[in-house]
C-alpha cells in the first residue's frame, strides 16, 4: 500500500530540503519512493507543495485529495488550504507561523482566525507546533524545516540513527550541529 | 547503487553516461536542471546560449563535427528553435544529437500549454517520452543510439511531473564514443533546393524505418492484464493509469511517441474489448489511432486542458474517488509575488504612478501585472515587449508615445529583445524601452547570461555591455537608473517618455536573492510616527503588513532596500540596526 506525505508552505521556506531528506530516509528503509516538487525562483512567496510517496511500488508522483497520510505545513493558512488532501484519519503537522498572503497584505482579504480549531472540528488530527520559535532557539529561522522533520520522526518507525544519517547526507557540514539541534527540538517538543 | 534522482538530473546522467561532449541550452522551467546538472561533469563542455535557436545550432555544429551533443529547452523555447530544427532534420547529424523539450501541462510556470509532440511529427523526427527518472536516464542513452543509427536528431520529451519528480535510478559508468570524423559533403549538408529535394525522400524513408523500429523496440511495451479494457498511454499518464487500474486493464505503454507503431497498436486493440487513449493535452495518439482505423475513446471523455491525476481519471472513468477532510473556510489565495527587496518593485511603482501603458515580457517582472501594482498590461512571449511597442506606437502615434513603455529583463533582451530594438532604431518609432537589468536570469532560478560576465560554471566569461550595445544599434538616448531610487527613476521615466526619439532606460540593480548581494538590516516601523495611511502598502512588498492600523515589517523577509522609506511622509519607517 502506497503511503503519502505532503509538504506544503510558502515558496522560499525550505521545503525542498525537507523532501530531499525524507526521500533519502525512505529509500534506506527499502521502499520505492517518488518525490514531486515545485521549482523555480518564480514560486517564491507563492503557495508551494511537495509530494512524497513510498511503498513497495509507487506509480503516480502526485498525491490527490483525500489520500495524504501526513501533511507537514510550514505555515498555518497553507495547512488549511491543503487539508482537503488529508485522508480520513490522517495527521497534519502545522507550524503555527502566520505569513500574510498578498490579498491580506493589501487588505482585500482577512487572514482567517482559529484555523487550528476549525481543522480539528473538520476531523483532521492536528499537531500544531511553534516551529519558528524552536528554529530560532536552535540558531536560525531557516531551520524550521528540520524542526518539522523532527516532529514527523515521532510518528515513524525509523530509528533516530537512520534519520541522522539522512540529515547528514542533505545538510552542509557547517550547519550540521544547528540542524541536528532543530531536529531534536522538533522531535522532543 | 540505487538513488533518488530528479527526472531532469536523470536525463543529464544518461547524456553523461552516453558520452555526450557538447551541451548548449537556454533555461526554461521545467527543463533547466538538465543543463545545470550536466554542467557539473568536467568531461562535458556546457554553456548557456543566448536563446534556444542558438543552442540548437551549437549542438548541431558539435554533432556535425563528430561529437555527441545535446540542447535542452522548454516547450515554448522549441518555437524559437523551430527554424534550425526543420532543416537539421533534412541534413542529419553525424555523431548523435539529442534535444530535450519539457512541456508544462497545467502551466505551473508557462504562458501556454502547447503540446510539443506536434513538432516531432511536423519535423519528421523521432520522439521518446520517459515516464519516470529511470526511463529518463535509459532513454537519454538510447536516444544517441537511435540518432546515430538513423542519422537524425532525437527528441526526449518530458512534462513537469517527469522533469520535476524524483524516482529511483541506477547509475552506470560513462562510455567515451570515438569521434566520428567530419567529412565535407556538400550534397548532404548544404540545404539549397537542389540538394534538399534529394534529401526529402531520404527523410520520408527514415521515418518509415523509424516506424518499423518502433514496432519492435523495447521502448514500446504491452502489459497484459484484464482484457475488458485496453489503455494506450505514455509519459506520466502511464503512471496515473497504473495507479488507477493496476492489473485491471491491459496497457500499451509507448516510450516512443513518434513515429507510432501501427501494427503494434492494431494488434493490442484486437486483444482487448475496447481501447481508451490516456494522454494529456492534444489527442495526438488518439488521432493516429483514428487514422489507422482503430476505434478508441480519448478526448470524448478526458479534458484537453491541464494535468491529469489518479483521482481525476478515476472520477471520469466511473471509479471510486477518495474523500478528504472538508473545511468550510474561505482561504485567501497566495499567488507568487515579487520578493522583498526586488529591484523591479521600485520601477513598477513608478510606472504605475505615472499611469504608463506597460507592454511586458517573460521573467520575474511579469509579476508586475499582479495587484497592487497591476502595472503590466501585456505579456506574450520572449522579446514581444520591444517589437510590439513599436507597432503600438506606429498605430497610435503621439497618443501613446508619451505614456507607453516596454519592459524586458537582461536575459530576455539577449534572447529576443535585440532584434526588436534594431527595428525601433531602424524604422524609428518614438518608443521607450526599459531593460530591467538584475544581473541574472531570475525566474528560472539564477542562471548566468551574456550580460553577467560569468559562464554556467560561474567562471569569468565574456560580458556584453548593454549601454554600448544599445548605442551601437543607433539609440542615442541611453541612461542607467537605480530602481531603489524612486526620485531618479521617476525623473528618467518622465524625461524619456517626453523625448522625441527612441530611448532606452536601463534599470540596474542585482536580484536581491543573489548570494553576492548583501542585505541591509531590516527597516523598522516607529509606531509613534506611523499614521496608518497605508501609502507603503502600495508597493505590494511581502515584508510590509498592517497590524492594529500600523505598518509592521517582517524582519525575516525585509532586506532593507529602503524603497518604502521614500514613500513614508511621516518618517515612520526607520533604518534598521545591525543585530
Amino acid at each position: 500500500m502506497t503511503k503519502n506525505i505532503m509538504i506544503v508552505g510558502v515558496g522560499g521556506q525550505g521545503s525542498l530540503l525537507a523532501s530531499k531528506m525524507l526521500g533519502k530516509l525512505l529509500l534506506t528503509q527499502g521502499y520505492d519512493v517518488k518525490v514531486s516538487e515545485v521549482h523555480g525562483m518564480s514560486q517564491r512567496g507563492g503557495s508551494v507543495v511537495t509530494y512524497v510517496r513510498y511503498g513497495e511500488k509507487v506509480y503516480s508522483p502526485v498525491i490527490d485529495e483525500g489520500t495524504a497520510d501526513f501533511i507537514i505545513s510550514f505555515e498555518k493558512l497553507e495547512a488549511a488550504r491543503w487539508v482537503p488532501y488529508l485522508k480520513k484519519g490522517g495527521k497534519i503537522i502545522v507550524s503555527t507561523q502566520e505569513i500574510d498572503p498578498m490579498p491580506v497584505i493589501i487588505g482585500a482579504a482577512k487572514y482567517p482566525e482559529n484555523l487550528i480549531e476549525k481543522m480539528q472540528e473538520a476531523g483532521a488530527d492536528v499537531d500544531a507546533i511553534d516551529a519558528l520559535s524552536l528554529a530560532l532557539e536552535a540558531g536560525s529561522s531557516k531551520a524550521v524545516n528540520l524542526v518539522l522533520m523532527g516532529r514527523l520522526s515521532k510518528y515513524f518507525d525509523a530509528t533516530l540513527e537512520d534519520w541522522m544519517e539522512a540529515l547528514e547526507a542533505c545538510v552542509p557540514p557547517k550547519f550540521l550541529e544547528l540542524n541536528k539541534k532543530a531536529f531534536e527540538l522538533g522531535r522532543n517538543a | 547503487m540505487k538513488q533518488l534522482m530528479l527526472g531532469n538530473t536523470a536525463i543529464a546522467r544518461g547524456l553523461y553516461e552516453a558520452g555526450c561532449s557538447v551541451v548548449s541550452s537556454y533555461p526554461g522551467t521545467p527543463s533547466t536542471e538538465v543543463t545545470e546538472e550536466i554542467a557539473k561533469y568536467d568531461e562535458v563542455y556546457c554553456e548557456w546560449a543566448p536563446n534556444e535557436k542558438v543552442a540548437m545550432e551549437v549542438a548541431f555544429g558539435a554533432a556535425l563535427a563528430g561529437k555527441r551533443s545535446f540542447c535542452g529547452m522548454k516547450h515554448v523555447g522549441l518555437n524559437v528553435a523551430a527554424d534550425p530544427l526543420f532543416t537539421i532534420s533534412y541534413i542529419g547529424v553525424n555523431a548523435g544529437m539529442v534535444i530535450a523539450v519539457a512541456d508544462d501541462p497545467g502551466m505551473h510556470s508557462s504562458q501556454n500549454e502547447q503540446d510539443s509532440r506536434h513538432y516531432a511529427k511536423a519535423a519528421k523526427l523521432p520522439m521518446l517520452e520517459p515516464s519516470d527518472s529511470a526511463e529518463a536516464l535509459e532513454y537519454a542513452k538510447l536516444a544517441y543510439e537511435i540518432s546515430e543509427k538513423f542519422d537524425t536528431p532525437v527528441f526526449i520529451k518530458t512534462c513537469t511531473r517527469v522533469a520535476h519528480s524524483q524516482s529511483v535510478v541506477t547509475l552506470s559508468d560513462r562510455v567515451e564514443p570515438p569521434v566520428k570524423p567530419y567529412e565535407k559533403n556538400i550534397a548532404k549538408n548544404v540545404m539549397m533546393p537542389g540538394n534538399a529535394k534529394k534529401k526529402h525522400p531520404v527523410v520520408e524513408q527514415r521515418l518509415r524505418d523509424l516506424a518499423e523500429y518502433a514496432e519492435t523496440s523495447p521502448l514500446n511495451r504491452v502489459e497484459m492484464g484484464d482484457t475488458k479494457l485496453g489503455i494506450i498511454t505514455a509519459s506520466t499518464c502511464y503512471q496515473y493509469a497504473k495507479e488507477v487500474y493496476g492489473e485491471n486493464a491491459s496497457i500499451l505503454k509507448l516510450g516512443m511517441t513518434w513515429p507510432l507503431p501501427a501494427k503494434l497498436i492494431k494488434d493490442f486493440a484486437s486483444k482487448v474489448d475496447k481501447v481508451i487513449v490516456i494522454e494529456e493535452l492534444d489527442p495526438f495518439i488518439e488521432e493516429f489511432c483514428d487514422s489507422i482505423g482503430v476505434e478508441v475513446n480519448g478526448k470524448d471523455l478526458l479534458p484537453l486542458e491541464g494535468e491529469f491525476s489518479q483521482n481525476q481519471l478515476a472520477g471520469i472513468l466511473g471509479m471510486e474517488v477518495p474523500e478528504g477532510v472538508s473545511l468550510e473556510e474561505n482561504i485567501p489565495v497566495r499567488p507568487p509575488v515579487m520578493c522583498a527587496g526586488c529591484p523591479h518593485r521600485g520601477l513598477f511603482y513608478t510606472l504605475s504612478k505615472n499611469k504608463c501603458t506597460v507592454l511586458g515580457d517573460i521573467g520575474c517582472y511579469t509579476l508586475g501585472a499582479v495587484a497592487p501594482l497591476s502595472a503590466m498590461e501585456v505579456t506574450a512571449c520572449m522579446g514581444a515587449s520591444i517589437s510590439s511597442i513599436h507597432g503600438f506606437n506606429k498605430a497610435l502615434g503621439a497618443e501613446s508615445e508619451n505614456k507607453t513603455v516596454a519592459v524586458i529583463g537582461d536575459s530576455t533582451f539577449m534572447h529576443s529583445g535585440m532584434t526588436g530594438l534594431a527595428n525601433i532604431a531602424y524604422n524609428q518609432s518614438n518608443s521607450t524601452v526599459i531593460i530591467l537589468d538584475n544581473s541574472i536570469t531570475g525566474m528560472t532560478g539564477h542562471q548566468q547570461n551574456p550580460t553577467t560576465g560569468y559562464n554556467i560554471k560561474g567562471d569569468p566569461a565574456g560580458k556584453i555591455d548593454l549601454e554600448s550595445l544599445c548605442r551601437a544599434m543607433g539609440i542615442n538616448r541611453v541612461r542607467v537608473v537605480d530602481p531603489y531610487d524612486l526620485t531618479e527613476t521617476d525623473k528618467a521615466v518622465k524625461e524619456e517618455l517626453q523625448a522625441n526619439e527612441p530611448s532606452v532606460i536601463i534599470s540596474r540593480r542585482p536580484c536581491a536573492l543573489l548570494k553576492t548581494v548583501k542585505a541591509k538590516p531590516a527597516i523598522s516601523c516607529n509606531p509613534d510616527k506611523c499614521k496608518g495611511c497605508t501609502k507603503c502598502m502600495q508597493l505590494g512588498c511581502p515584508a510590509i503588513s498592517m497590524k492594529d492600523k500600523k505598518a509592521t515589517i517582517d524582519t525575516t523577509l525585509c532586506v532593507g532596500c529602503g524603497v518604502c522609506q521614500q514613500l513614508c511622509a511621516f518618517g515612520a519607517l526607520e533604518d534598521g540596526k545591525n543585530d
